[in-house]
Order: C-alpha cells, then sequence, then structure tokens
C-alpha cells in the first residue's frame, strides 16, 4: 500500500503518526542515558512538536464543509476473538479537543525547560508527558469501546507517577486517592462496555453482531429493543465511569488533592486535559449509545452539576491554597459543562465542547501561573502572597487576565462555555422538566457571581496591595522566557475564541445537530 | 436576509437604506477605542508622554465621527407612525416581514409545556393585531405607514422640518402619529448554532446617536482633563489604557443591534470600572472597593444573563434587539415569559445603575482617580442599566404595564420601574447631606439623578429619562472634573469641611464652572436639568403618577439644597485646608489649559443640553432621540407645561433657601451677604428666615439630620452590612461546609469506604502506605461482582 501526500490514507497514516508518535519518543526516551539532560529535552519537544505539526496538518487537511462525518478513517481488525477494531477518525465534536492535546504538552515541555519539580529528573518527567499526551490524544480519537477503554485507562499511570513522585509533601496520600478514585469509576464503566457487548451482540442486528464494540454503529442502534431499566443500569455504569473523570459532585474529592499535590504541568494537564476525558465520553458514549437512558437520567445530572457550580464556588472561599482554589473552581466550571450537556439540546452540548476547550485553556493557564507563583514564593498560601502586581508585575497581570477569562467575561474564551449553558437550561429538551432545568438555570446564573467573588478575591489576595513583610525584599524574577512561550498561546486562544467563538461552534455544531436529533425527534 | 433593510424603506426612499457614511460605519469609534488601548497597553511606556497619545487622538476622531453621524441622521426623512402600533413599526424597519419564527409557537420545549398559554396567547390577541404583516404583502398592508419626506424634504433640511409631534394636541384623539425616523441597522453573522444564527452588528437611531456623542464628547474631555491630572501618575499608561478600552466598551454596548454584544460592551465596563477603581491598588481600601464594585454590579448581571435567556427563546430564538422590541409590543411574548424576563433585566439595571438598594458600591468606587469617577461613575457606565431599559423599552412597558397607572401593574399593582426609581430619588439626596467628601456629595447626588432616569421610564417618560441622562451626563461629569481640579491643589483631599472653604476667590474660573454644574443639576432655568428634570416630572404627573410626581418634586428640592450645602462648604467662608502638603507648598488655583478647555466645554454644554429640548425649539430632542421602539410601546410624548416649570422651581429654590437659611445660622454668619452670583433666589429666602423657624426646626433638621443621618446608618450599617454580612455568612458557611461536609462527609466516605476495605483484608496497610496493587485487586473483586450483577440482571430480560 503506497501512501502518498494527498492520498487519503495519508492523513488518516497522519492522524495514527501524531497519537502514537509521543509514545515513541517516551521509549526513546527511557533508551537514552540520564545525564545527556539537553538531549533529553529536545527529544522530548521535538517529539511534541511533531505531534502538533501533523495536528496542524490535519486542521488544514480537514474537510469543515463535512465535519459531521468521520474522517481520516483507519479500521482494521484488532482483537477478533472480540470482535474488537482499531477503529479511529477524527470529527468535529473531537477535533477541538484533540488539536488542545496536541497544544498542552508541547507549552508544558517548554514550561519545564529550566524548572524541573524534584526530585530532578527531565528523563522520567518528559516520558510521562508524552505517553499521557498519546494517551490524551488516542481517547479523542477512538470509535471502539475496548479501544477507548485502553486509551482512557492509558493516562491514569503516568499521571499516577507524575503525583506520586515530582508531587508536593502529600503526593502518596493524593496519588493513591487518584488512582483508585478513576480506577474504581473505570471498573463500572467496563462492566458497562461488557454489558453493552452483550446486549448489542443479541439485540444489534448483523452490523453490530460483526462488531458489538464499535462505538458509531451502537449509536445507529440506540440500544433500540432494550427494556429501559436495562438501559439505565448501563448507564449508570458508565456515569461512574466518566463522572468521577470531570469529576462531578460528589464524586469530586480527589480533585483538590490530586491538584494540590501534583507538579505544575500535572496540574495544567490534568485540568485542560484530563477531566475532558469524563465529559468527552457522556457525548462520545454515553449520550448517542443510551439515548433513553440519557433522557431520564439528565435531570439527575442536571441537578449534580448545579450543585457542583454552587458547591464549587463554595469550596474555592474557603481556600488558603491558590492551587486548591483553583482545583475547586474545576468542579464548578465542569458543572457548566455537564449541565449543558444534561439539557440534551445542541446548544447545550455545543457550550459544553466549548466550555471544555476553554476551561482547558484557561484553567491551564491559571495552574501555570498559581505554579510559578508557588516556584518563586516557595508558599500559595494566599494569606501570605500579596502585592505581586508590585515584585512580578507582568505575572500579576497576567494571574488578573486569567481570573476574568475564568469567571466568564464576555469575549474572553469563558464566557462561551458558560452562557449558552445557561441559556440552554431555560429550554432543555422535549420531554425534561422545565421547572427544574429552569430553576438550575437562575442557580447556576447565580453561580456566576461566586465564580467572580472567589476569582477575585484570589486576584487580591495575592495581586493588590504591598507585598508582605517576610517577601517585603525578595527579588522576584518576573515572567521568564520560557513562561512567555508556554503562556502566551493560552492568551491568544483565550482572547481569540473569546471573540470569535464561531472557530469552535462552527467545528462542532454539524456533529452536535447530528447527535442531538435523536433526543429531538420532531425536528428530525 | 432576515435583518436586511429592504422592500418599503427602498421603495419610499434611497436613501432610508443609505443614511449616510457616518451612520453606516458607527462602529468606527469602537474599533478607534479598540486599537488605542491595544497600543497604549503595548507600546505606550514607549511614548513620549507615556500612553495618552493613542487614546486622546482615537477618542477625538471618535468625537467627530459621532457629530458626522449625528449630523447625517438629522437629514433622515422621518415617517409618522400611530402610538402603540407595532406593527407599523414592523413595517417600516422589517420590509413588512415579522420574524420568520414566531416565539413560542412552533419551538419544542415551549410548545410542550407551555403549549396550553401559547396556544392560548396568540388567537387573543386583538383582531387588530391579527393580519401580521408577514401574512399581507407590503402594498396591500394599509397599516403601514407612508414615509415622510423623500430627497426633496431632505434638501430642505432640518430647518423646515416637520413640526412638533402631533401628539402635542393629540390628546383626545384616539391614534396619536408620531413622526420618526426609521432605524438603520446592519448585521453581520458571529456564530451559528443549528440554523439559528447570532448576529452582531450596529443598530442607529436618534438614541444611539445620542449616546454615542455623549460618550464620545464626556470622553474626550476627560481625557483631556487626564492629560494634566495623570501627569505624574506612576500608572498613567494603565490608566489610559483603561479609559481607552473602557470607552470601547461603552460605544460598543450602545452600537450593538444584538443584546448579546450589548452584554459584551457592558462587561467591558464593568471591567474597566474595576481596573479605574482598584487604580492605586496598593491601598487596601481601594481594592477593596474596585472588588465590592464589580461584585456587586456583577450581581445585577446574573438578572442579565437570565432576562436575555429568556427573552432569547420567547422572541423566536434572536437576540436582535429590535426584534425582541417589535414582537413584545405587538403582544407576541406571552406575559408568562415576557414579566420574568422584564424583572430579570431590571435587576441587572438596578445593579448596574446603582439603584435602590444595589447602589451602595458606587460612593465607594469614588477610590478611583476623579476623572475616571466623573466618565464611568457619574456620566456613562452607571447609566448602562437605564440605557438598556430605555433599549428594550417595549419589553419592560408590557410587561409592567406602565400604561395603567391605576393599580392595574403587573406585579400586584406595583410598577418595580418607577418605584425603585422614585425610593432611589429620596434616599440618595438624603444621603448627600452627611457627607463631607466632596466627591461622596457627587456620588449620591448621582445614584439620584439615576433614580430619576429610572423613575421616567417607569412612567412611560422615556424621552424625559433619556433627555435627563444626557443632561446629567453633561453636567455632572463637569462637577466631578471641577471636584478634581479643586482636590488636586488642595493637599490631594475632597474634604470639604478641612481641606477647603473660601475657594471661589482663590480659584473664581473652577467656582464660576462649578456654579454652571451646580445650576443645572439643580434644574435652575435654564440650564439643563432644568428642561430634562422638569419633563420627567411632567410625564409622571400627566401619565397618572401623582405620588411619583411628588417624589419627584420633593427630590428636586433636596437636590438644590445638598449642592447649596457642598457649595456652601467648597466655596465661600475661610479658606480650612493646609498650606504644606508632603513638603510641597499648597495653593489653590485654577487649573491650565486642559482643566480648562475640559470643563468649559462641559460648562458649554451644561447650558445648552437643555435648551434643545425647550419648547420654543420644538422640542428637538424628543424628535431627534424618539425611536420606534418607545413609540411603538405606546410612550407618549408630554408637551411643555408652564405649571410644571413653575412648580419646580419653587421647589428648587425652596431646597435652596432652606439648606441656606440653615447653613447660615449653624455657622452665624449671613450668606447672603457674602453672595452675590448665589443671587436673588437666597437672598428672597434668607430674609424669610426669622419668620421661618418652622423650615429650619422642622424641615431642615429633619432632613439634614435624622432623616439624613437614619438613611446614612441604614445605608451603612443595614444595606452595606446585609452586603458584608452575606459575605461573611458564605464564608462561613463554605467554610463549615468544607470542613464538615466536604472533608467530614463527603471524603470521609472515601476514606472510610478505603478503611471498611482494609478491615476486609485485614492484613493489608494503611491507605496511604502505597500498596496500590492490593487496593486495586480488591476494588476489582467489589465491581467485578457489580458487574456479575448487572448482567445477571440484564439476562433475565
Amino acid at each position: 500500500m503506497s501512501v502518498i501526500y494527498g492520498d487519503p490514507a495519508f492523513d488518516a497514516a497522519a492522524l495514527n503518526v501524531a497519537t502514537f508518535v509521543p509514545a515513541v519518543g517516551a521509549m526513546i526516551l527511557m533508551l537514552m542515558p540520564r545525564k545527556q539532560e539537553f538531549l533529553l529535552k529536545v527529544v522530548g519537544l521535538v517529539t511534541s512538536l511533531i505531534a502538533l505539526g501533523l495536528t496542524v496538518f490535519l486542521l488544514l487537511r480537514f474537510d469543515y464543509a463535512k465535519a459531521a462525518t468521520p474522517q481520516f478513517v483507519t479500521k482494521v481488525p484488532w482483537i477478533p476473538v472480540i470482535k474488537s477494531n482499531y477503529h479511529v477518525f477524527l470529527d468535529g465534536m473531537a477535533l477541538p479537543l484533540f488539536v488542545l492535546s496536541a497544544v498542552v504538552i508541547p507549552l508544558c515541555i517548554v514550561y519545564s525547560w529550566n524548572h524541573w519539580p524534584a526530585p530532578h529528573n527531565p528523563k522520567a518527567l518528559l516520558a510521562l508527558m508524552l505517553i499521557l499526551e498519546t494517551g490524551m490524544l488516542g481517547t479523542f480519537i477512538a470509535e471502539d469501546l475496548v479501544l477507548f477503554f485502553i486509551f482512557f485507562e492509558v493516562v491514569l499511570l503516568p499521571m499516577y507517577f507524575m503525583i506520586g513522585v515530582f508531587g508536593g509533601e502529600q503526593r502518596q496520600y493524593a496519588s493513591i486517592k487518584f488512582f483508585l478514585y478513576t480506577l474504581f469509576g473505570s471498573a463500572f464503566m467496563l462492566v458497562a462496555f461488557m454489558a453493552t457487548y452483550f446486549f448489542a451482540s443479541r439485540y444489534g442486528g448483523v452490523v453490530l453482531a460483526a462488531a458489538p464494540f464499535d462505538i458509531p454503529a451502537l449509536s445507529a442502534w440506540g440500544y433500540k429493543s432494550v427494556a429501559l431499566t436495562a438501559q439505565m443500569l448501563i448507564f449508570a455504569g458508565m456515569f461512574m465511569g466518566f463522572a468521577i473523570k470531570v469529576p462531578m459532585f460528589p464524586f469530586h474529592t480527589w480533585l483538590p488533592d490530586a491538584h494540590t499535590q501534583a507538579p505544575t504541568v500535572g496540574s495544567v494537564i490534568l485540568a485542560a486535559v484530563l477531566l475532558k476525558l469524563g465529559t468527552y465520553g457522556f457525548i462520545r458514549i454515553a449520550l448517542p449509545v443510551l439515548p433513553q437512558a440519557a433522557r431520564q437520567w439528565a435531570p439527575a445530572i442536571a441537578v449534580l452539576a448545579t450543585i457542583g457550580i454552587i458547591y464549587g464556588s463554595l469550596g474555592c472561599l474557603a481556600q488558603k491554597d491558590m492551587k486548591r482554589l483553583i482545583a475547586f473552581s474545576s468542579v464548578a466550571h465542569m458543572g457548566f459543562v455537564m449541565l449543558g450537556i444534561s439539557t440534551l439540546t445542541s446548544w447545550g452540548i455545543n457550550a459544553a465542547v466549548f466550555g471544555m476547550v476553554a476551561h482547558g485553556l484557561i484553567t491551564g493557564m491559571l495552574f501555570f501561573v498559581a505554579g510559578s507563583v508557588g516556584e518563586r514564593y516557595g508558599t500559595r498560601d494566599m494569606g501570605r502572597l500579596g502585592g505581586m502586581l508590585v515584585s512580578a508585575p507582568k505575572m500579576g497581570w497576567l494571574l488578573g487576565f486569567a481570573c476574568m477569562a475564568s469567571l466568564g467575561l464576555p469575549g474572553l474564551a469563558g464566557f462561551w462555555g458558560e452562557f449558552p449553558a445557561i441559556l440552554s437550561a431555560f429550554n432543555p429538551a422535549p420531554g425534561l422538566n422545565l421547572t427544574l432545568f429552569r430553576t438550575c438555570m437562575v442557580v447556576a446564573a447565580i453561580g456566576t457571581v461566586f465564580a467572580a467573588a472567589y476569582l477575585l478575591w484570589m486576584f487580591q489576595r495575592v495581586s493588590f496591595g504591598t507585598p508582605k513583610e517576610e517577601f517585603a525584599n525578595a527579588h522576584l524574577h518576573d515572567v521568564h522566557v520560557e513562561e512567555w512561550i508556554a503562556w502566551v498561546p493560552l492568551v491568544v486562544g483565550i482572547v481569540l475564541f473569546g471573540v470569535v467563538p464561531s472557530l469552535i461552534f462552527s467545528v462542532t455544531d454539524a456533529n452536535v445537530q447530528q447527535m442531538v436529533q435523536v433526543f429531538n425527534p420532531k425536528k428530525g | 436576509m432576515l435583518h436586511a433593510l429592504t422592500p418599503l424603506a427602498a421603495v419610499a426612499s434611497g436613501s432610508l437604506d443609505h443614511p449616510g457614511f457616518f451612520v453606516e460605519t458607527i462602529w468606527v469609534p469602537f474599533a478607534l477605542m479598540v486599537g488605542a488601548f491595544a497600543l497604549a497597553l503595548f507600546l505606550g511606556k514607549r511614548m513620549p508622554l507615556k500612553g495618552p497619545e493613542f487614546g486622546t487622538i482615537a477618542v477625538f476622531i471618535a468625537l467627530i465621527w459621532s457629530i458626522g453621524a449625528g449630523a447625517q441622521w438629522f437629514m433622515r426623512p422621518s415617517v409618522d407612525i400611530a402610538e402603540k402600533s407595532p406593527q407599523s413599526i414592523a413595517c417600516i424597519s422589517r420590509g413588512g416581514q415579522l420574524p420568520e419564527r414566531l416565539p413560542a409557537l412552533e419551538h419544542e420545549a415551549i410548545g410542550h409545556a407551555q403549549a396550553a398559554h401559547s396556544a392560548a396567547s396568540v388567537p387573543s390577541l386583538p383582531a387588530a393585531d391579527a393580519p401580521l404583516p408577514k401574512q399581507v404583502p407590503v402594498a396591500n398592508a394599509p397599516q403601514c405607514p407612508e414615509v415622510h419626506g423623500d430627497g426633496h424634504s431632505m434638501a430642505a433640511g432640518p430647518g423646515s422640518h416637520t413640526p412638533p409631534p402631533t401628539a402635542t394636541g393629540g390628546e383626545g384623539s384616539a391614534a396619536p402619529t408620531m413622526h420618526v425616523r426609521p432605524y438603520y441597522e446592519k448585521e453581520w453573522p458571529w456564530w451559528q448554532v443549528g440554523d439559528t444564527q447570532v448576529m452582531w452588528g450596529i443598530h442607529v437611531d436618534g438614541y444611539t446617536l445620542v449616546m454615542v456623542f455623549t460618550v464620545a464628547l464626556i470622553s474626550f474631555c476627560v481625557h483631556v482633563f487626564s492629560l494634566a491630572y495623570m501627569r505624574t501618575d506612576r500608572r498613567k499608561t494603565h490608566y489610559f489604557a483603561s479609559l481607552a478600552l473602557f470607552t470601547a466598551g461603552m460605544f460598543l454596548m450602545v452600537v450593538s443591534s444584538s443584546a448579546l454584544s450589548l452584554l459584551f460592551g457592558w462587561e467591558i465596563m464593568g471591567l474597566t470600572s474595576f481596573l479605574l477603581i482598584g487604580h492605586w491598588w496598593e491601598e487596601y481600601p481601594n481594592a477593596r472597593a474596585a472588588l465590592k464594585a464589580f461584585f456587586t454590579t456583577r450581581t445585577g448581571d446574573v438578572g442579565l444573563l437570565v432576562g436575555l435567556a429568556i427573552l432569547f427563546f420567547a422572541a423566536g430564538r434572536t437576540f436582535n434587539i429590535a426584534q425582541i422590541n417589535q414582537m413584545a409590543a405587538a403582544g407576541l411574548i406571552h406575559q408568562g415569559y415576557l414579566l420574568p424576563a422584564a424583572i430579570a433585566l431590571f435587576i441587572a439595571c438596578i445593579g448596574k445603575s446603582a439603584q435602590f438598594p444595589l447602589h451602595t458600591w458606587l460612593p465607594d468606587a469614588m477610590a478611583g482617580p476623579t476623572p475616571a469617577s466623573a466618565i464611568i461613575h457619574a456620566a456613562t457606565m452607571v447609566v448602562a442599566g437605564v440605557y438598556m431599559v430605555g433599549r428594550l423599552y417595549p419589553v419592560f412597558f408590557r410587561a409592567f404595564d406602565i400604561a395603567s397607572h391605576d393599580a392595574h401593574g403587573a406585579l400586584f399593582g406595583v410598577n418595580p420601574v418607577a418605584v425603585i426609581g422614585a425610593i432611589t430619588v429620596v434616599a440618595a439626596a438624603a444621603l448627600a447631606f452627611v457627607q463631607d467628601d466632596i466627591k461622596k456629595v457627587l456620588a449620591y447626588s448621582t445614584v439620584s439623578q439615576l433614580g430619576y432616569m429610572v423613575l421616567a421610564l417607569g412612567v412611560g417618560a422615556w424621552t424625559g429619562g433619556i433627555f435627563h441622562l444626557f443632561t446629567h451626563a453633561m453636567f455632572k461629569a463637569l462637577l466631578f472634573l471641577c471636584a478634581g481640579a479643586i482636590g488636586d491643589v488642595v493637599g490631594h483631599s475632597f474634604n470639604m469641611k478641612t481641606n477647603m472653604g473660601g475657594l471661589r476667590r482663590l480659584m473664581p474660573k473652577t467656582f464660576a464652572m462649578f456654579m454652571v454644574g451646580t445650576a443645572a443639576l439643580m434644574g435652575i432655568f435654564p440650564f439643563a436639568g432644568f428642561w430634562s428634570k422638569d419633563e420627567i416630572l411632567l410625564g409622571a404627573g400627566k401619565n397618572g403618577y401623582l405620588l411619583i410626581s411628588a417624589v419627584g418634586f420633593i427630590g428636586a428640592m433636596m437636590t438644590a439644597a445638598y449642592m447649596t450645602r457642598a457649595v456652601y462648604y467648597t466655596f465661600f467662608g475661610d479658606y480650612r485646608g493646609p498650606t504644606e502638603s508632603h513638603g510641597h507648598k499648597v495653593e489653590p488655583k485654577d487649573g491650565g489649559w486642559e482643566y480648562m478647555l475640559a470643563l468649559g466645554t462641559l460648562s458649554v454644554m451644561s447650558v445648552v443640553a437643555g435648551i434643545i429640548n425647550a419648547p420654543f425649539f420644538g422640542l428637538q430632542f424628543a424628535h431627534y432621540a424618539l425611536g420606534e421602539a418607545p413609540v411603538g410601546a405606546g410612550a407618549p410624548e408630554p408637551p411643555f407645561n408652564i405649571v410644571y416649570a413653575l412648580l419646580s422651581t419653587v421647589f428648587v429654590a425652596l431646597g435652596i433657601g432652606i439648606c441656606a437659611a440653615y447653613l447660615v445660622k449653624g455657622v452665624g454668619r449671613g450668606l447672603s451677604r457674602k453672595v452675590a452670583p448665589a443671587g436673588a433666589l437666597v437672598t428672597f429666602l434668607t430674609k424669610k428666615y426669622y419668620l421661618d423657624d418652622l423650615y429650619e426646626k422642622g424641615v431642615v433638621h429633619f432632613i439634614a439630620h435624622p432623616l439624613a443621618r437614619a438613611a446614612n446608618s441604614f445605608n451603612q450599617g443595614f444595606l452595606d452590612g446585609i452586603v458584608n454580612g452575606v459575605a461573611s455568612m458564605v464564608r462561613s458557611l463554605s467554610t463549615s461546609t468544607y470542613d464538615k461536609i466536604d472533608q467530614g462527609l463527603v471524603d470521609g466516605a472515601v476514606n472510610g469506604a478505603g478503611r471498611g476495605a482494609k478491615g476486609l483484608g485485614g492484613v493489608f496497610g494503611g491507605l496511604a502506605t502505597g500498596r496500590i496493587q492490593t487496593y486495586a485487586s480488591l476494588m476489582f473483586i467489589g465491581v467485578a461482582a457489580l458487574g456479575a450483577f448487572v448482567v445477571a440482571l440484564v439476562y433475565t430480560y
């Protein structure tokens, strides 16, 4: 099979290479001597840049007019015994998240360039980041339940080590909590996938009998002619897996610990991409495959999401540690994403995808800055900080920018995750309880005030005023070159998507429309 | 296509489609200011003046642009439309097409739950509403108005333009008609979800252009003033960058055709307000004030988010303001949606426009640089709420049933807009009496005047409210800038009692201009405030809101009184300020050319801004600013009435007189003997002083002492206490939530499960020992059991 430029096979190959080249890079790193730091860094960076370059290539090759149709498809038999295929492709819903993942890792590597968390071991950290990248990219393109599950789990171990080895003082507790909690959810998810296998084989007709793990085929089938109780149980299994990853209230308690203890790049990757694996699972698998069950569960999801918004905000207000505050804010923000998803409308789900990307950029930025603050001051305790606008004005204003973006200021990306989600809750899919969803809408809107409160409170305590006595004479280096390189793309993205939201909506919308048809039979 | 301005307009007059270059490019001032912001931010520090260059030049061009657009709008032919006839509006603006999608009817969710309501609402429309233009071809639509004037009448120019609105004499007639210039709208696609295209674009009518001009002029004056005022500031570049961004946000808000981009401008202003209040963030109180302002207005913004969400669906999935207005005016939005939307939006107005009881942030906001206070917290940003209510007027008019004043209102007979406005007028004015800081007097005065605007909109006096917005911007900016000019030279303080006094001799020019502003604010003939305040009071009275009108008169008296007090402490008596401050000699004197240019321009405006709507000029302002929406909603335009004018003058005179008398007695000197400019009014009342002890003891003492103090302590203790209390409650709630529930219960459950597993496993170590495989396998066992259960269950079906 000759693969030449311009050929569809070439693009498909590019997708696969982009996904697996980081893993290859990680393997090369492992074979290199630990002393050759510069070389290790170059190899790590180049590998991630190859993946990014290929992603840009795919962005250019992507047919936006047919964003709803699978593109760059690879489908080959993989594990014949269980009729599992290696089936990957990109479409409008996956593309923004795929690009986000491919962008975040090089930025993390650049950020780390001269600042490695203790214990100093660039080789290990780089390898972990690259393995994570493959796991994340793979999850967003996987179209087979087994393949999805494997990619989904691939990210678990590197993150566990990242927290457990390079983390803060309570790293062991945090890493184990993270690992166990997510594994616990994954097990439920696996059971649900297995049940789906049996059901699809039996009731799914010829197509599914041949490939009972195939996500597009399962979505087309949508669990027709299966008892609703069974569907609801299976949805509950998937819900456990995805909701813990998101994390939704009340399954979120692993997150603050993991974030607080993780090294900066670990927090960034966790916030920017890993949390999205959960929400992506909902819109890629749980909703399309189990539409009837989704309709039954939607009110519960909406209520939990709304509780999460308020609860996460209250949590934020009680924090002293910057990173812990930002971690709680993730609970609140992912609440908006889940509220959008629970409406089962095109507005809500578009907002959710937008919210995922926006949260990735904004919270990634916040964790970067919080990490740099911690590195400079040796503490992230907001009671001890203050006057950063005096000591390091550029970093102070970047923190202010990220806070403003995070509280959903119109004109910055965060707004488009929040407002359309609130909007969609006014008018959820037919059959859903209007009173309930509209109550959620109002409560969620009130949550935006809370967001303003805790973010500005943090900004005020860290940046305003004059430096406290213990840091009064400390000479802090303002933003480093590596930090600029890592942060500027995020800032640009936050502003660009904030002003031109169609950059994302126009990519995701076709897919989303196709997906919500099943919830909206009238519009068919 | 949905938003194109087409057939009728095109047929009748080509010029309707092309109102002129400046009008069609009214977005340019916004773009200029954004550019100035970016340039100041990135290059400002390298410029010779360190930043003000870009903003000042840009805002000057914007001013010219706004004047050009204003002139072109003057040439625009007007059409007759009958009051309360939304159909005719639709005919003009949409070329005979009502929105393609009607609200609430075909849409799924509204349809399925509220089907009963929606279905009921449409057939029950009056018969006259039935033949919607959608079904009726333009040519056959008798209710479509004729376009007045065409190319010829344009040539005739504004001088020979249509006489004052026929509504003037239309008291008995059934359907008075009004001349209005049809609006111009141009939109571009912004983003799209499904078949719902969200647009951004410009919506131009007289209202827009009045606002653009106001913003450009005030911003220009403030930029020029700041050149001197902020010359040595440590963060000059930041200041001018924020000022440019603020002006951009304001421009964006007033030219937006879409409620969504209006929200953008609204929030940009909130951001820059935050930045400018906290400009000197080293001092804790400033940072706190900045937070308080942002947080309080943000609380109101919840209403904006919710209100827009409701209107979006209720108006057939659009953010287009004109379409929302038309549908609201035509009664096509069910009251079940309209009322909650209007309440929610009004909450946003209460927050942003500092209405009672959310006004407490505004006096604190005076922590920012004074020129910023002048433009943001006096002239423009704080009127954003008023602007929004005026812009979406049919929504409020219908929802609160503003036309019916006699307890038929939608909310248990209470019209919240009028009532909140009236309360704000008095509550804030009373507070102004007990302030020693001149900026705080002006701040409370601003709150009070904003109350007038809201009150006006609440009683259906749309023109009055907007007219007052316009005049107030001029004279309040003038007063603030004067206060800045004074504070600058009396030792950087704004305390009237410790740092001022006797300044009329030391700063004669500033004094004269401050007096112009004061006269305009008090509503003294022929200064600007006289005309606009009078129109509000008259509107309230004529539309049947007699009680509200009475509150307005009392407010006018109080305004006159507190301004008398402020003027007395600042300019009269002897200079009480320091002669030296921080090693520098302090000698109060008038400022340089920057101050004089800015103050002079605003002084002139404080005189002429009102006269343009005087009856002998044919109510030009009303005719100019009035758009289709308020007319279509049925807001009538009351003519000038000499009785009201005299009555309000009497009230103002009373206020001045009582206050002056009190001050004179309290201080033990005869004010009137020293003050020639205070004129006959003061003398007139001063002479009555010994005759009327009652005034002093009964009214002034009561207003100045128990009432005002009570209001102040209510404000500081109760309202502020609630804000602080809520904050600390939330803090303690969240602390205990966090401690007890999050860390105790939820986390405890997780850890408990771990411990349970430990007990089960018996031999395994603690959770944190890292023996992860053991736990993993343990959990797998548990989950596998659950899985077996699921699968078994599954196979029972």
